[in-house]
């Protein structure tokens, strides 16, 4: 298990580094160069940059050494925490990261607080007797509310509880500091999305676990109902549902950025939108570097909890 | 059979693609390419129906999409005020101004909401499927050349679609539309950076699994080109598990684009567009009173995804059946 967890980590390692200098090869291209100098010299757009002035700037920055050479200091300086300065809010980026980084972990505390054991327990609920009425309920709700978008749910939510009954109120800035209230809506319209695909990913394994061989035994063998769920069932069953938990980390970070705009809460995806919209490059490039790191550790967790959690990984070793 | 399908999805394409695309260049003959459109679109609902009739669940889902379907193909026709034309703002729904009859109310620069709605579906419709269809080109060529040939080649393209699909789908699509600029091709281009690669899996898979059956190794025995091998006789025998995933992914599309124009990243204003609608709504008009310029949109694009959705659990259900 540890020799799979490895090579798993060593093929991480090498897309992450891949990935990076994927990422400074784009925002290093003449395109995306102007437009930095532009901020920083001043003037009113690219079209308006003087050759000669361009040419200087990149002297002056020492932009006009091999790429190689600025790919590794770059790459030293990320490993250093040093991400540069945003140009729109003139704030270290590390700074404007972590304080977002926070709200965003805030809304996916309770999103993973409420998904996992709601979820959990409606799919093994619809999956232990498949066909049942019970079954059907679960299932038809789980299929709505992953069919609708969530912009969709967002403007439905918005409009019942907060425009017709006044319940929360629409928009969660938090400019009076934190509030619960605030978070409601956001919260909500993760959740539709989030407990209905976990239930129905729950009621696959558990019903397919219910129809094998190894179950009908145990109840031939006159085991109670419970035991045989709880003991025998359960163990097989949960082993994809929780490796998808930790993907779910990374789907989260993409769903957050709509959520965040349209309910206008201060997270991370709030930033990346904001940053992109204003050519913010710098926070740009910081941000999509997170993202993608916290999507491969994601995997990485998600590859080491399936490892753990299923014997035929654990007592086996890798192939070399 | 599937002639007639592929036949019937060309008149409806081929019309709907250039009306929307390039419209300015087609001049006032525009609409008149759109006319042919919508019989075909109510044959392909009958032949859809007729071929699905054991699975309601596949049923309601063709009624959906074709619904939206025969919106977007007969919107020029239907007796419907222009949909980027002021006329009476914040009227409720069932208002009448100057002898035009809003049936669901006008928007905060009076426009008409319902022909907004139908109007908004063409250009989904058209940007997502094609989008889609673009996005399985090239996973689906990617995926038979890492499964079939294997060896350089599967370590090559398997390594691309790991280091695409370790960005977020959404942080991916901005990158794309800040990198290539906004607009609807670019959009293309981000869709096909996220899906490609799924898409890629799912069919490598399938094509190494039938790697090793008779007919490829007959195949092979006559000596085929190894192209001529994927694409006639491998891509057919795969084809029903693709089916299915592309209606998901029709479905993945559509709130992709949806998502990315109330952000206002991808199709520019001012043409009517749902994502579009929600965003001008949800800055301008965030009162009760007004809700129906937020609901008539969301639920529009709630119902299309919906169908999309519904068709491929129908036709799961049906291919485990037999």
């Amino acid at each position: 298990m540890g020799n799979l967890i490895a090579r798993r980590a060593a093929q991480m390692l090498l897309i992450m580094l891949t990935v990076s200098l994927l990422l400074f090869a784009i925002f290093d291209s003449g395109q995306f160069r102007r437009k930095v100098a532009v901020a920083e010299l001043g003037g009113f757009g690219v079209a308006t940059l003087s050759d000669a002035d361009y040419q200087d700037w990149l002297q002056k920055k020492g932009l006009n050494r091999p790429f190689l050479a600025r790919y590794g200091e770059w790459l030293d300086a990320v490993a250093h925490g040093d991400l540069g300065r945003s140009l729109e809010k003139d704030i270290s980026v590390s700074t404007l990261l972590k304080e977002s980084l926070a709200n965003t972990a805030v809304l996916a505390f309770f999103v993973f607080l409420i998904m996992i054991p709601v979820a959990l327990t409606l799919g093994v609920l619809a999956g232990m007797n498949e066909g049942s009425t019970l079954d059907r309920v679960i299932s038809l709700t789980a299929v709505m509310t992953t069919s609708i978008p969530q912009i969709a749910t967002a403007v439905l939510l918005t409009v019942t509880l907060s425009l017709g009954l006044g319940w929360v109120p629409t928009k969660s800035a938090m400019t009076d500091g934190w509030s619960f209230r605030e978070l409601v809506l956001p919260l909500l319209t993760l959740l539709l999305y989030e407990v209905g695909y976990l239930t129905r990913m729950t009621r696959a394994a558990m019903s397919e676990v219910m129809g094998s061989d190894y179950i009908r035994t145990a109840f031939l063998k006159g085991l109670p109902y419970w035991r045989v769920i709880v003991r025998h069932a359960l163990r097989n069953a949960l082993i994809v549902p929780v490796t998808l938990i930790f993907l779910e980390l990374n789907g989260l970070l993409s769903q957050v950025v709509v959520i965040e705009v349209f309910f206008q809460y201060g997270g991370f995806g709030r930033m990346l939108f904001d940053a992109a919209n204003f050519g913010d490059l710098q926070v740009l490039q910081a941000a999509t570097l997170v993202a993608v790191c916290v999507a491969v550790l994601s995997q990485l967790l998600s590859d080491a909890a399936y490892a753990a959690l299923n014997p035929r990984v654990r007592f086996t070793r890798a192939p070399p | 059979m599937n002639v007639r399908v592929a036949g019937l999805l060309a008149l409806i394409w081929v019309p709907l693609v250039a009306y929307v695309m390039f419209r300015p260049s087609l001049g006032g003959l525009g609409s008149y390419l759109l006319l042919p459109a919508i019989p075909a679109v109510i044959l392909l609902y009958v032949t859809a129906v007729r071929r699905w009739r054991e699975s309601w669940v596949a049923v309601l889902g063709v009624t959906l999409v074709c619904f939206w379907l025969l919106m977007a193909v007969s919107a020029p026709f239907l007796p419907l005020p222009d949909p980027n034309k002021p006329i009476a703002p914040y009227l409720a729904p069932g208002g009448i101004r100057n002898g035009v009859e809003f049936l669901l109310g006008s928007d905060m620069r009076g426009r008409d909401v319902l022909s907004r709605d139908l109007w908004g579906c063409q250009r989904v419709l058209v940007w997502g499927v094609t989008a889609t269809a673009v996005a399985y080109a090239v996973g689906g060529g990617f995926g038979l050349i890492g499964g079939y040939l294997g060896g350089w080649w599967d370590e090559i393209v398997s390594f691309a679609g790991n280091v695409l699909l370790s960005f977020p789908v959404m942080v991916l699509f901005i990158l794309v539309l800040n990198l290539f600029g906004q607009s609807g091709f670019n959009i293309i281009i981000a869709v096909t950076c996220s899906s490609a690669p799924v898409i890629m899996r799912i069919v490598r898979g399938l094509a190494l699994d039938a790697k090793s059956r008779d007919y490829i190794l007959a195949a092979q025995t006559r000596g085929e080109h190894p192209l001529w091998i994927m694409l006639v006789e491998m891509l057919p025998n795969v084809r029903a598990p693709i089916i299915v995933d592309a209606c998901l992914r029709l479905g993945y599309t559509t709130v992709a684009i949806t998502t990315l124009t109330f952000l206002g990243l991808g199709l520019q204003p001012p043409d009517p567009d749902w994502g579009l609608m929600i965003k001008e709504a949800a800055t301008a008009a965030m009162l009760w009173k007004y809700s129906y310029m937020l609901i008539v949109p969301a639920l529009s694009v709630s119902s299309l995804i919906l169908g999309f959705n519904l068709i491929a659990d129908g036709l799961r259900e049906m291919s485990l059946r037999d």
